[in-house]
């Protein structure tokens, strides 16, 4: 089976690092996997993407049509995506920014209201491990344990081991605030 | 072998190279091959060997024909509009019969074009964009693993036919990461040792390296040499892949980022009953002309699929000739054609 999620954003959510650390954690995992982002002039200030492919033998296109799930940080990224998300899939939406409801009925939604989870663990530019960590909880693609040591092993080799504490609890905080969905 | 990582595309093409024993890398900065760039930098210094982000693409290029003349391993790299500008170096570098690795992460064109993943430059690399009877290698990786492994291959072919060969990626294959297992690194005072390299000529006559001689009768027997060794590649280093091809009806033809893409659009075509096959050239040039003929006589339809007008086309209908129908498809620009595009393609053909 393959799994793909679109993470979508405005530019300085974490979305990017979001899905680098999901696709470390599905290779820790032993999966195939794929990581592709939008590089263009649109991750300056305007919106940001990437696209994120899970399988246990190989990844063929690392782009896809339907992904399994979309994370939407914002409206816009919601507007753009959500016709897109297959059949049975999930969305994970940032209810704190985004007030409409979602339009498609085949689909499992997780609402969370990002920016005040991000203000609840003490810093708004966790929410992309929040978002993450809903993602989790609603897909079960990867454990919420390897993503938490892909995080820590990438901040680490980032030079930026004081901000690990910090993001596993917002890992946590998206996990326990979103519903598990077999 | 080590354990796998995580990587781009742009960095493993610099990790190979580094591991292949590339000891001068030049270059000049452009989108989407900048994180090949800035590997080298990071990393070239720091093993004692030579890192020069160049004044020009010309420059740069320029230095890997001085640095090839010396003997060593060595390479630049750039995307389409920059690696126009190197066409002059290139085609001296073939004159010169000087190997050097050249890798071009390819964008949208023509002209100044866009950022985005494209296949338009596959004429350029394949017919010798620069002037003169000359072919360089050309590779064409699909994966990030394949990446490294072609950049490793490309230095060993550039040594061992005293060529130019190119590295033929694009955006998409520089940008996106995926786990590699990188090569083990190569012992390069175990390499052949060059003995045509101007070293310095105490105690010997010396070398002499160039493209130029006024008497057309010589130059007419340094044109034959280069024509004896593209047979010989052609002859001998032609490689390519072929998946689900037993039993397929229809095969598509693509390389680079869009035959990665085409795998998955055999398993969608698979599951609606459709005999899919795929035909992936990996060397560009020598394009597997042989191979394609011979698949093309059991199949219906040859499908090209590529990030172009239709280049690559071109070597497929020399090589199928009439024997299977030849349709295509395309996108320009920097737009990369999904599976599901690819798969309403190949619904025109399936009967």
């Amino acid at each position: 089976m393959e799994r793909s999620v679109v993470i979508a954003g405005f530019g300085g959510q974490g979305v990017i690092l979001a899905g680098k650390i999901l696709a470390q954690a599905a290779m820790d995992s032993g999966l195939a996997v794929t990581w592709l982002p939008s590089y263009g002039p649109e991750m300056r200030g305007g919106t940001a993407n990437c696209t994120v492919v899970m399988a246990q033998e190989s990844v063929g296109s690392p782009i896809v049509d339907e992904p399994t799930a979309l994370i939407a940080m914002n409206l816009p990224s919601l507007d753009k995506f959500e016709r897109t998300v297959a059949s049975g899939g999930a969305i994970i939406v940032n209810s704190s920014l985004i007030d409409r409801d979602i339009e498609r009925e085949d689909l499992a939604v997780t609402k969370l209201p990002l920016n005040d989870l991000g203000a609840s663990v003490g810093n708004m530019r966790a929410i992309n491990m929040i978002a993450l960590g809903g993602y989790l909880k609603a897909t079960g693609a990867v454990t919420l344990e390897v993503v938490k040591d892909a995080m820590a092993h990438m901040l680490e080799k980032g030079g930026k081991s004081k901000f690990i504490q910090l993001n596993v609890k917002a890992l946590d905080a998206g996990y326990n605030a979103a519903q598990f969905r077999p | 072998m080590g354990e796998k990582v995580l990587m781009r595309g742009n960095e493993v093409i610099a990790e190979a190279a580094i591991r292949a024993g590339c000891q001068c890398y030049f270059a000049y900065p452009i989108t989407p091959q900048a994180e090949l760039l800035e590997h080298m930098a990071e990393n070239m210094p720091r093993l004692g060997r030579t890192f020069v982000q160049a004044e020009s693409e010309l420059a740069a290029i320029s230095m890997v024909y001085g640095a090839a003349s010396v003997g060593v391993r060595t390479m630049t790299s750039s995307s389409s509009p920059g690696i126009s500008l190197k066409q002059e170096g290139i085609s001296y570098l073939a004159g010169s019969s000087l190997p050097a690795v050249i890798v071009n992460v390819v964008r949208g064109g023509p002209g100044l074009g866009d950022i985005a993943p494209s296949q338009c430059d596959y004429f350029q690399a394949t017919k010798g964009g620069g002037h003169g009877d000359y072919h360089m290698i050309v590779l064409g990786p699909s994966t990030v693993p394949e990446a490294g492994t072609l950049t490793m291959l490309a230095f060993d072919l550039a040594d061992k036919y005293r060529t130019p060969v190119m590295i033929l990626a694009d955006g998409m294959l520089g940008q996106m990461m995926e786990p590699v297992d990188l090569p083990d690194p190569v012992d390069i005072t175990t390499l052949p040792k060059k003995e045509w390299a101007t070293t310095g000529a105490k105690g010997r006559d010396p070398n002499i390296i160039l493209s130029f001689d006024l008497d057309p009768e010589v130059l007419k027997q340094m044109n034959l040499e280069l024509q004896r060794r593209y047979r010989k590649i052609e002859r001998d280093e032609v490689r390519y892949e072929e998946a689900q091809t037993e039993d397929a009806q229809i095969v598509i033809a693509a390389y680079g980022t869009t035959a990665r893409i085409a795998k998955t659009v055999l398993r969608m075509a698979r599951d609606e009953g459709i005999k899919l096959g795929l035909f992936r050239p990996i060397t560009l040039w020598p394009f597997p002309y042989e191979a394609l003929k011979k698949l093309s006589q059991r199949v219906q339809t040859v499908l090209t699929v590529e990030m172009s007008a239709g280049q690559m086309w071109e070597d497929v209908r020399l090589a199928v000739a009439e024997r299977a129908d030849t349709p295509f498809y395309g996108e320009m620009g920097g737009v990369v054609p999904t599976p599901r595009g690819i798969l309403n393609e190949v619904k025109k053909y399936a009967h």
